[in-house]
């Protein structure tokens, strides 16, 4: 079969099984639209900034596991593919990008909306690929789609020129089957000596803690962890990005760790004797000062990729892998075993943890006169029973999600950690909402966050997209205000939120249903309301206590050991 | 320390620019990098010289090593090796200094490959140290240009670095 390249790379994707392109055209890439319209089988969404398409394919590839796909052209079209592309990236996610470029004979002069995609895209990827030749473009998507997929996921940009996807120039087409690539072999099974030493530590372990990350949610092996936890019976804390791969609501879990993780988990890490890391990768801001981390503690750390391990910590006993098939062996090994955890040190862990947990660190001085950001989130919970996919900005509201919103299940709690882009939360609910066309969709945001795709409500409209935006609206980069109130002696410069829009009418004029909310006892019902509109895109302003801060806190250097607590609460 | 690391990439344009962007982007230091193709068209292998503590020459290797370009790589100076560098040194040469610098030239097995009536140009092989001290001999002062390869390597004995 003679294809032109337009076709070939629409035929390619079809082979990869791809539902769904986030896109939006350009000269570049004119070609690829028109083998797009003269095709079916793919569903194209049209965005309404390129930033929006990489953060929608993203949130598809949270959400299900599989690549997302977007189609961008040429130089604006790329450039701002960047920062989606940048997010993807730090949150290790899976993602195929195709770029159109100038025409290979003018790459270099400075052509019309001419940028070197593949440099400025480079610290930004797992890898790119310039298609030089349209007989190569077919292999070079199998390759892009396997790298992006497989080992450590990550965005894998393909930069084309616009003569290889012209219509007049036709090559046989075949989609290969399989990829060899000698230089890119990612290890998957973990070595037997290794894990077994691994076992060996943690059953002789007084004051076990397990730790696990982003790893286990796109390794799919939440089932795994939550039987490795429960046979060994150890205490377990997620990071921002592992929420949901073990049980947020079992009781062996003791919330997130971290900046703004809970006093029982930071204090469990700081006092521990053994530590299990699982696909997390000691990120500063899970690690507080690295002199004061795990001062006492063995560290067993299961990565898959060899230079997330002994980066910034050192480690006792490395294990390069996947995280389930690691697991998995190390399940078979303590069904081997005759040696038991040491049921008495146990028990006297578990009492301490117990302590640290009668601190209630995450308790709030509710009111009745102005809407706590934290019981809107809790309101949520209650009103989907702790079965939606929640997706969130970046600031106060985003955390107040992961900590008031217990997930017990994985790839449900969407956000940027890595790379903390403000923008995300809408684009990649509606990445979600595609994925899943009848869950309850909620983008947790705030009103600085929302601003920056506001646009991509206009793509809610044109899909029927029935997301729930949850706005926090403290009339502040919440954030902000918090670090300058503790930090800069309530020096608020530039975080206030001036010239707010009316959101009520700003979203009324995009089609969707608006509500502002003041009072605290107007917040479930409205989101009741809210969810029960099932084919309408619904924004919750609510209006809430400007002050609030996020409790507990480590500062910036500090240890685990040195919490900031939240102020004593009055009664209201 | 400083590392002599080799490595085989895919003859990709842009391989180079990913080696150095990582170093760039990593604050990870680098003294010299020399790249060329090898017997095997498809691939070019690239000798880094770059100093650090042993975590730092870690991280380098993996992050090195995770480039989806990068076939194999070695740190040479973790065993026994061989290290050369070639340099053509271009030095201000007057009377009594012509002889003298000839006779340094053929102490350090150089050779004079350019003469006018008051330069020389001598072409030299050897691992850096040699380099050095060589220019150390002749004096700072007749110094008009000095062009090094940088450093390649290879390691002793039967076992080497291939795809
Ligand atoms: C405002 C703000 C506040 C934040 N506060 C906190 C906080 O309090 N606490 C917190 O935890 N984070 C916080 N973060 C997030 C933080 O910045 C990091 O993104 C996060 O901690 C990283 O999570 P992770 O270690 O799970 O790594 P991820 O980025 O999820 O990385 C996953 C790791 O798993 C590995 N991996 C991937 N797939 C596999 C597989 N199949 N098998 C084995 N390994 C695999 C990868 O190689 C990588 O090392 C905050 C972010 C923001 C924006
Ligand atoms: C693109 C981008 N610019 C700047 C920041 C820095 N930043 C982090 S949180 C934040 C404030 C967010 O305000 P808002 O969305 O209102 O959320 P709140 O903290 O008030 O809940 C800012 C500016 C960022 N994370 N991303
Ligand atoms: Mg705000």
């Amino acid at each position: 079969m003679e294809l032109s390249g337009g076709d070939i790379l629409v035929q390619a994707l079809k082979e990869e099984g791809v539902e769904f392109i986030f896109g939006y055209p350009g000269g570049a890439v004119l070609h690829i639209y028109d083998a797009l319209y003269r095709s079916e089988g793919i569903k194209h969404i049209l965005v309404r900034h390129e930033q929006g398409a990489t953060h929608a394919a993203d949130g598809y590839a949270r959400s299900t596991g599989k690549p997302g796909v977007v189609l961008v052209t040429s130089g604006p079209g790329a450039t701002n593919a960047v920062t989606g592309i940048a997010t993807a990236h730090m949150d290790s996610i899976p993602m195929v990008v195709i770029t159109g470029q100038v025409p290979k004979k003018v790459i270099g002069s400075d052509a019309f909306q001419e940028v070197d995609s593949i440099g400025i895209t480079r610290p930004c990827v797992k890898h790119n690929f310039l298609v030089k030749d349209v007989k190569d473009l077919a292999e070079t998507i199998k390759k892009a789609f396997y790298v992006a997929t497989t080992g450590r996921p990550g965005p894998v940009v393909i930069d084309v020129p616009k003569d290889i996807t012209a219509p007049d120039v036709k090559v046989p087409f075949h989609y290969p089957e399989t990829v060899n690539m000698r230089s890119y072999n990612p290890t998957s099974k973990g070595h037997p000596g290794q894990i077994r030493r691994a076992v060996d530590l943690l059953l002789v372990a007084k004051r076990p803690m397990l730790y696990s990350g982003g790893g286990v949610v796109l390794g799919d092996a939440a089932d795994e962890l939550t039987q490795l936890t429960q046979t060994l019976g150890y205490p377990i804390t997620n990071t921002l990005m592992g929420l949901g791969a073990y049980p947020g609501t079992d009781k062996q879990f003791v919330g997130m760790l971290g900046m703004h993780g809970t006093y029982e988990a930071n204090l469990a890490m700081h006092e521990c004797d053994v530590l299990l890391a699982i696909g997390a990768r000691f990120d500063d801001r899970v690690t507080g000062d690295l002199e004061h981390f795990c001062p006492h503690a063995k560290i067993i750390h299961i990565d898959v990729d060899p230079s997330s391990i002994s980066k910034t910590v050192p480690v006792d006993v490395p294990i390069v892998g996947d995280v389930k098939e690691v697991m998995n062996d190390m399940l078979t090994l303590l069904e081997e075993t005759d040696t038991k955890p040491d049921a008495k040190a146990l028990a006297a862990w578990w009492q301490q943890i117990a302590l640290w947990q009668d601190k209630d660190c995450m308790a709030y001085a509710t009111s009745s006169s102005v809407i706590k950001p934290q019981s809107v989130i809790q309101s949520l919970h209650k009103v989907t029973e702790g079965d939606a996919f929640v997706t969130s900005d970046v600031g106060q509201h985003q955390m107040w999600a992961a900590q008031y919103y217990p997930f017990n299940k994985p790839r449900r709690w969407i956000n940027s950690g890595g790379l903390g882009t403000m923008g995300f939360g809408l684009p990649s609910a509606m990445g979600v909402q595609l994925a899943h066309p009848d869950a309850t969709v909620a983008c947790v945001t705030g009103e600085a966050s929302i601003q920056m795709c506001i646009q991509e409500l206009s793509t809610c409209k044109q899909y029927d997209l029935p997301i729930n935006i949850l706005c926090l609206n403290n009339r502040y980069m919440g954030m902000v205000r918090q670090w300058q109130e503790f930090f800069y002696d309530r020096r608020y410069s530039h975080s206030y939120m001036d010239a707010l829009p009316n959101f009520v009418k700003l979203v009324e004029s995009y089609g969707h249903v608006g509500l502002r909310i003041e009072d605290p006892a107007d917040v479930e019902g409205a989101i009741r309301e809210a969810i029960a509109l099932k084919d309408r895109t619904v924004f919750l302003d609510f209006i809430t206590d400007q002050t609030e801060n996020v409790y507990p806190m480590i500062a910036n250097g500090k240890g685990h050991h040195e919490m900031h607590m939240p102020p004593p609460r009055e009664l209201s | 320390m400083r590392h002599i690391i080799s490595l085989l990439m895919e003859n990709e344009a842009g391989a180079l620019s990913r080696v150095a962007g990582l170093f760039s982007a990593r604050g990870y230091n680098i003294e010299s990098l020399t790249v060329a193709a090898t017997d095997d068209p498809s691939l070019s292998r690239m000798t880094l010289v770059t100093r650090g503590s042993d975590e730092i020459i870690e991280q380098i290797t993996k992050q090195l090593n995770k480039l989806v370009d990068v076939v194999r790589l070695i740190d040479l100076s973790s065993s026994s090796y061989i290290e050369r560098e070639f340099m053509m040194i271009k030095l201000r040469a007057l009377g009594a200094a012509r002889e003298e610098f000839k006779r340094l030239a053929d102490i350090f097995q150089g050779s004079v490959i350019d003469v006018t009536d008051n330069s020389y140009v001598i072409e030299m092989i050897g691992n850096s140290e040699k380099l050095d001290a060589f220019i150390k001999a002749v004096g700072d002062e007749v110094v008009l240009e000095v062009v090094r390869s940088g450093v390649t390597g290879i390691s002793r004995g039967e076992k080497g670095l291939r795809a």
